[in-house]
């Protein structure tokens, strides 16, 4: 294999019923930063059934070229149909340098083409960077155990790639008046040779806006010590209108289920408040809440690392702490007779 | 059916630490367990044995005593236990690892073919949930990961129903067998192991493998020499500088805390019902 060969940075454009995922638009802002020290161009690929409409919008975000496979057997995404496609691409193209969302689709997406390409895929990166002499991306992620990150490298194996954990990176604003170059490669797919079809796709957003979209979470840790001071949470979310999340921790121990998950292997959130409560902060839990706008954190330990994190730190027991500040809020409730909310 | 389950020992606590020379975690240093998702798969491979008849294999990769959780999973239901340990497996990536998996499953579908491999979504102590599709690949049978229902099987059209989890949602999806399917926790509960199955795993002895016993193996695709990544560094990420502490007792921390919330950032506010 001739390294030279390959060039370029790739990012894989997810897009579900001709909707482009939100970390597809911020991978395009991590990419560009990537191509730009990498003096290489920045491309966007996307594949799926009539969805030219969507390249402008790549272009806009970042991209100087977009590749489109466009056919109605990738209407839904499957893994055999979709990594034809990329293959196809990649094949051809050989870029240096693939990013895909880690999302279900992206993971699975990513893992499959990494096989059959015979290269390496870092899972779940939280931080991107490249070492421009020898071209090598810098693929980090959070380390098992311990407050510690390990960067991945792929040296001898084209095109490199990783799966990034979304709402970690930053999108680009929009600029509708960039220009791009956009690249169409036919493919030939027949329905009859798929082993795999998608019968219904069932929508379900309650589960999910719970916490993606709040805009207040309050956040319990194993430092509530057991599950029934950890009620003391969900009585201060109920009182001030927030979703109740919890540690890896929480929720192994069962005191919430794994939606309800902040962290590298749950939810990455991004709210407006973030109360971290008995929580000591590894690095796990830190990346998927520390660019919440504003973290309060209540926590024994003074050194705790979640202070670090913090707008607002109390150093104090949250068995003392949080029932008076329900109490606060309440009394509030009733004096002036309405409910809290985010402003 | 005759149902392959992926299993893999992992170390049971976050407290393990790691060998500063070789940046690799030291398994030594925390109590192995069979990882959780992949107690899971087994359970599932139960299930659908309960209603199709077959037989369970388990296969795992690792040192000697990675024996202890084939006898786990003959505890929750499993027929079989078939070990890939040598050397040569060692320091395996997510890419070599499916490679030498494949290897196993190839010998194992020799004596019985293979209809389903099951694996769990990922492993707690690499988090990358790659290895499952990778071998998926290899046996060239479509994948469908992160499934958190196996709704029917049917035999006779050698097809399956499963429901895999999305981002927001699931989908229903038919794929012909076989198949490789990779298992959320939520699948299922892990049952209580009955008297029987405890003491036949009590005396069970697996089939330990090493890299001569498999057929057609590049050595080269093996290991530390057959993976593409390697761990460049380990670091503490900068530390973001912290904010401001409320100080006092608790009552002044907490109305501190109040009075910012409410007042000065005015961030939390009152829909007056009336």
């Amino acid at each position: 294999m001739n390294l030279d060969d390959f060039r370029g940075v790739w990012i894989f454009i997810e897009q579900n019923d001709g909707k482009i995922e939100g970390v597809s638009l911020e991978l395009l802002g991590a990419g560009r930063k990537l191509a730009d020290k990498l003096q290489v161009p920045l491309s966007g690929f996307l594949l799926g059934s009539e969805i030219k409409s969507l390249a402008n919008q790549v272009i806009a975000y970042g991209a100087d070229q977009v590749y489109m496979v466009d056919h109605p057997v990738l209407k839904n995404y499957r893994t055999e149909s979709y990594m034809k496609g990329v293959m196809l691409l990649a094949e051809k193209y050989k870029p240096e340098i693939i990013l895909y969302g880690a999302t279900p689709n992206g993971k699975d997406l990513a893992s499959a083409v990494a096989t059959d390409l015979n290269t390496g895929l870092t899972a779940d990166t939280t931080m991107l960077d490249v070492d421009v002499d020898n071209r090598l991306l810098e693929a980090s992620r959070p380390a098992f155990g311990g407050n510690i990150m390990a960067t991945i490298l792929c040296k001898k194996h084209r095109p490199q790639m990783a799966t990034v954990r979304p709402k970690v990176m930053k999108a680009l604003e929009p600029d509708t008046s960039r220009l791009g170059k956009i690249i169409e490669e036919s493919i030939s797919l027949q329905e009859e040779d798929m082993r795999t079809k998608v019968l219904r796709i069932v929508n379900d957003v309650t589960k999910k806006a719970n916490l993606a979209d709040a805009h207040v979470i309050v956040c319990g840790g194993k430092g509530m010590g057991d599950l029934q001071n950890f009620q003391l949470i969900h009585e201060l979310a109920d009182t001030i209108g927030a979703s109740v999340g919890g540690t890896r921790d929480v929720v192994e121990a069962g005191w919430l289920p794994h939606e309800q998950q902040v962290g590298q292997t749950g939810e990455t959130v991004t709210p407006k408040i973030y109360f971290a409560i008995g929580i000591s902060g590894a690095i796990q839990h830190v990346v998927g809440m520390k660019n919440s706008e504003f973290i309060i954190a209540i926590n024994k330990d003074p050194n705790a690392p979640i202070f670090d994190v913090a707008t607002y730190g109390i150093v104090g027991d949250a068995m003392e702490i949080v029932p008076k500040l329900i109490e606060q809020f309440k009394q509030l409730r009733t004096e002036k007779g309405g409910e809290i909310s985010y402003a | 059916m005759h149902i392959v389950v992926c299993v893999k020992q992992v170390p049971d606590t976050k407290i393990i630490k790691i060998n500063p020379k070789t940046n690799t975690l030291d398994r030594r240093s925390a109590p192995a367990i069979l990882n959780p998702y992949d107690a899971h798969a087994v359970q599932e491979a139960v299930k659908i044995k309960e209603k199709t008849d077959g037989t369970i294999s388990v296969l795992s990769m690792g040192p000697p005593q990675a024996t202890a959780v084939i006898k786990k999973s003959i505890e929750i239901g499993a027929d079989r236990g078939y070990l890939i340990s040598d050397r040569a497996f060692a320091g395996a990536d997510t890419l070599a690892t499916s490679y030498a998996l494949s290897k196993a499953l190839e010998r194992i579908s020799k004596d019985l073919p293979v209809d389903m491999v099951i694996c769990g979504k990922h492993a707690i102590d690499g988090d990358t949930g790659q290895v499952g599709p990778g071998i998926a690949r290899r046996m060239d049978i479509p994948p469908v990961t992160n499934v958190i229902e196996v709704s029917e099987v049917n035999q006779q059209e050698k097809t399956v129903l499963i429901k895999r989890k999305l981002t927001s949602g699931y989908e229903l999806i038919q794929s012909e067998l076989p198949c490789l399917l990779t298992v959320e926790k939520e699948i299922n509960d892990i049952e209580y192991s009955p008297m029987p199955n405890m003491i036949k795993a009590a005396r069970y002895e697996p089939v330990i493998w090493a890299v001569s016993d498999l057929e057609n193996v590049e050595r080269t695709q093996l290991g530390l020499k057959g993976s593409p990544t390697i761990v460049g560094k380990m670091f503490t990420p900068p530390r973001p500088e912290g904010g401001i502490r409320l100080e006092g007792s608790s009552d002044e921390q907490v109305s501190q805390l109040m009075e910012v919330l409410m007042e000065k950032k005015d961030l939390l506010t009152i829909q007056s019902s009336k």
